[in-house]
């Protein structure tokens, strides 16, 4: 019972069967078909994944409209733009990690299912961000070229929005975790995400102006993926706590 | 005295950094002093609702 | 047999009639030290060297800054102990702490702010004392905002609580990574007070002030805590000795 063998129109629960992997293994088996199974259902919904892309795109638009449309100001503020950008773009798509599951009860059946929380939270996280922090590392090339960045930047861009764009899908996985069913949570969940999600900022700008001014931004890039490593082994289990809580 | 409250020039930043933070302190007393009023208002009120639900009960 | 005195601490009717026994005991030496504290720091103490008169914002910014680290840091333990041993009395500590460090924070960043204008010619400044204070407000404020969207009491309770542990892993991480961007920047003037050695004239004024805001601190926590302890205890037979009592 894996997920190649389950019909593609069904996306399952993970009960993994024990005699499969062995029970040691049980929460990484379950935690693949989360993963799997969170990419299946977002796929039927391509608009949905699109809208934060479009966000970032805009963001950024905004800003050579509204400072100067002179390249040379542009790069002095990009890193600046595009990890505001990133930033808000990434709230933005917190939304639907766990709507749809609080909505249909998928998300009481994960706490209950005798599985690891903590590691079903890990594997949906990391399937938010395959499908929003990743494709908008990808994409900030074309932002922060449209910002005046110098093409032998735009490498570092893109790994350093990578590795952030993790590290404030975890955060953010804590907060809509707390915020679960509140009305109208978006402003609260902007409130309680940002200030956590500071030093992300911070790290990830100043390794971009680095890496604009051609000098080397491996330092910053060190304790960004510092905070990404604390975050993968901290964040999941406040997010399974959360959720628990939530659901009470 | 007229030197005290100079504060050698800089009246205009001490003064209102002490009129601030004592407002402060004084809305803390009595916001905290409200807050128990109300709650021990509403706790009256429960336990006058509970007498009389009991005595309806009867 | 130690440990009586902390089990019942967990007991409500004890807390309530405890904390309206202990109020006086904290809140007149706070007014003693307070008021000791502004003669010794207004009066008393003689002019700084570079700062003139000045510097005397010190003895209002210096205790509401400490309160608003010390009122989070309250908050978050009082938050801890309410989520891993489920005990009320924790979570209404950790709720009276919340309006208490907010407006503390806030008076922190206002002092902060009109010292900042004559001592380094400007009303703000991204030093990151000055920043991670405004972070702290936002953490303060997120948290009294998740309180009050919660309709659920105990789930409010819980739910804080882990924001409250969540953000105090956060604080040193962010202060940090805001020292380190400003040390590659060079923030224009680090905000120094005397020189390393500060005259005990200056200093026992602030140390009397920072003694009497933490007792400050102490007697409006204990007001709010009856009233939280109050409204967390809906039928509780013991209510009606209290309130009518």
């Amino acid at each position: 019972m894996n997920a190649s063998s389950a019909n593609p129109a069904v996306a399952r629960l993970p009960v993994a069967a024990p005699s499969e992997a062995g029970i040691a293994s049980a929460p990484l088996v379950a935690a693949r078909l989360t993963l799997l199974r969170d990419l299946q259902l977002a796929f039927r919904k391509p608009a949905q994944l699109l809208q934060p892309l479009a966000f970032f795109a805009l963001v950024t638009l905004l800003f050579p409209l509204a400072i100067s449309p002179e390249l040379a100001r542009l790069r002095e503020v990009a890193p600046g733009v595009l990890w505001a950008a990133a930033l808000l773009a990434s709230l933005l798509a917190l939304e639907f990690l766990f709507r749809d599951d609080a909505q249909d009860g998928t998300l009481e059946q994960y706490a209950l299912c005798g599985q690891s929380l903590t590691w079903l939270l890990m594997a949906k996280t990391a399937a938010h961000w395959l499908l929003t922090g990743l494709p908008l590392a990808l994409i900030a090339p074309l932002a922060a070229l449209s910002l005046g960045a110098p093409p032998a930047a735009l490498a570092a861009i893109v790994v350093t929005l990578a590795v952030g764009t993790v590290t404030l899908s975890l955060i953010g996985a804590i907060g809509a975790a707390l915020t679960l069913g509140i009305r109208r949570s978006g402003a609260l969940l902007s409130l309680l995400t940002l200030p956590l999600s500071l030093p992300v900022l911070i790290f990830g700008a100043h390794a971009t102006q680095l890496a604009i001014a051609g000098s080397s931004w491996f330092a910053p890039f060190q304790l960004l993926a510092a905070l990404a490593v604390l975050a993968v082994t901290l964040a999941p289990l406040a997010a399974a706590a959360a959720v628990r809580i939530s659901l009470e | 005295m007229k030197e005290f409250l100079d504060m050698g020039g800089y009246a205009a930043f001490v003064w209102p950094a002490y009129l601030i933070t004592f407002a402060v302190v004084g809305l803390n007393i009595a916001w905290a002093r409200r807050a128990l009023a109300r709650s021990q208002r509403d706790a009256r009120r429960r336990l006058q609702t509970q007498v009389q639900l009991r005595k309806e009960a009867a | 047999m130690a440990w009586t005195w902390f089990h019942r601490l967990a007991s409500p009717p004890h807390v309530y009639a405890l904390a309206a026994r202990l109020t006086p005991w904290f809140a007149w030496p706070a007014a003693v030290c307070i008021v000791a504290g502004l003669y010794g720091g207004l009066v008393l103490a003689p002019p700084d060297y570079q700062q003139g008169d000045g510097f005397r914002i010190m003895y209002v910014h210096v205790p509401s800054a400490w309160m608003s680290l010390m009122v989070y840091t309250t908050m978050a333990v009082a938050a801890a102990i309410g989520l891993i041993w489920r005990m009320k009395v924790a979570h209404a500590v950790a709720a009276s702490c919340a309006p208490i460090g907010a407006s503390f924070t806030f008076v922190a960043l206002v002092t902060g702010s009109l010292w900042g204008e004559p001592m380094w010619g400007t009303y703000w400044e991204w030093d990151p004392r000055l920043t991670s204070e405004l972070i702290l407000l936002f953490l303060y404020l997120g948290y009294i905002g998740l309180r009050a969207g919660i309709e659920d009491p105990q789930r409010a309770d819980r739910a804080s609580a882990l924001l409250a542990v969540v953000g105090i892993v956060n604080v040193p991480i962010i202060h940090y990574s805001v020292v380190w961007r400003n040390s590659l920047h060079q923030a224009p003037s680090v905000m120094r007070l005397a020189k390393p050695a500060m005259p005990l004239s200056m200093l026992t004024p602030l140390l009397l002030m920072l003694l009497g805001f933490t007792l400050l601190f102490g007697a409006l926590l204990l007001v709010r805590l009856r009233g939280e302890v109050l409204a967390r205890e809906r039928t509780a037979s013991w209510i009606r000795e209290a309130v009518e009592g």
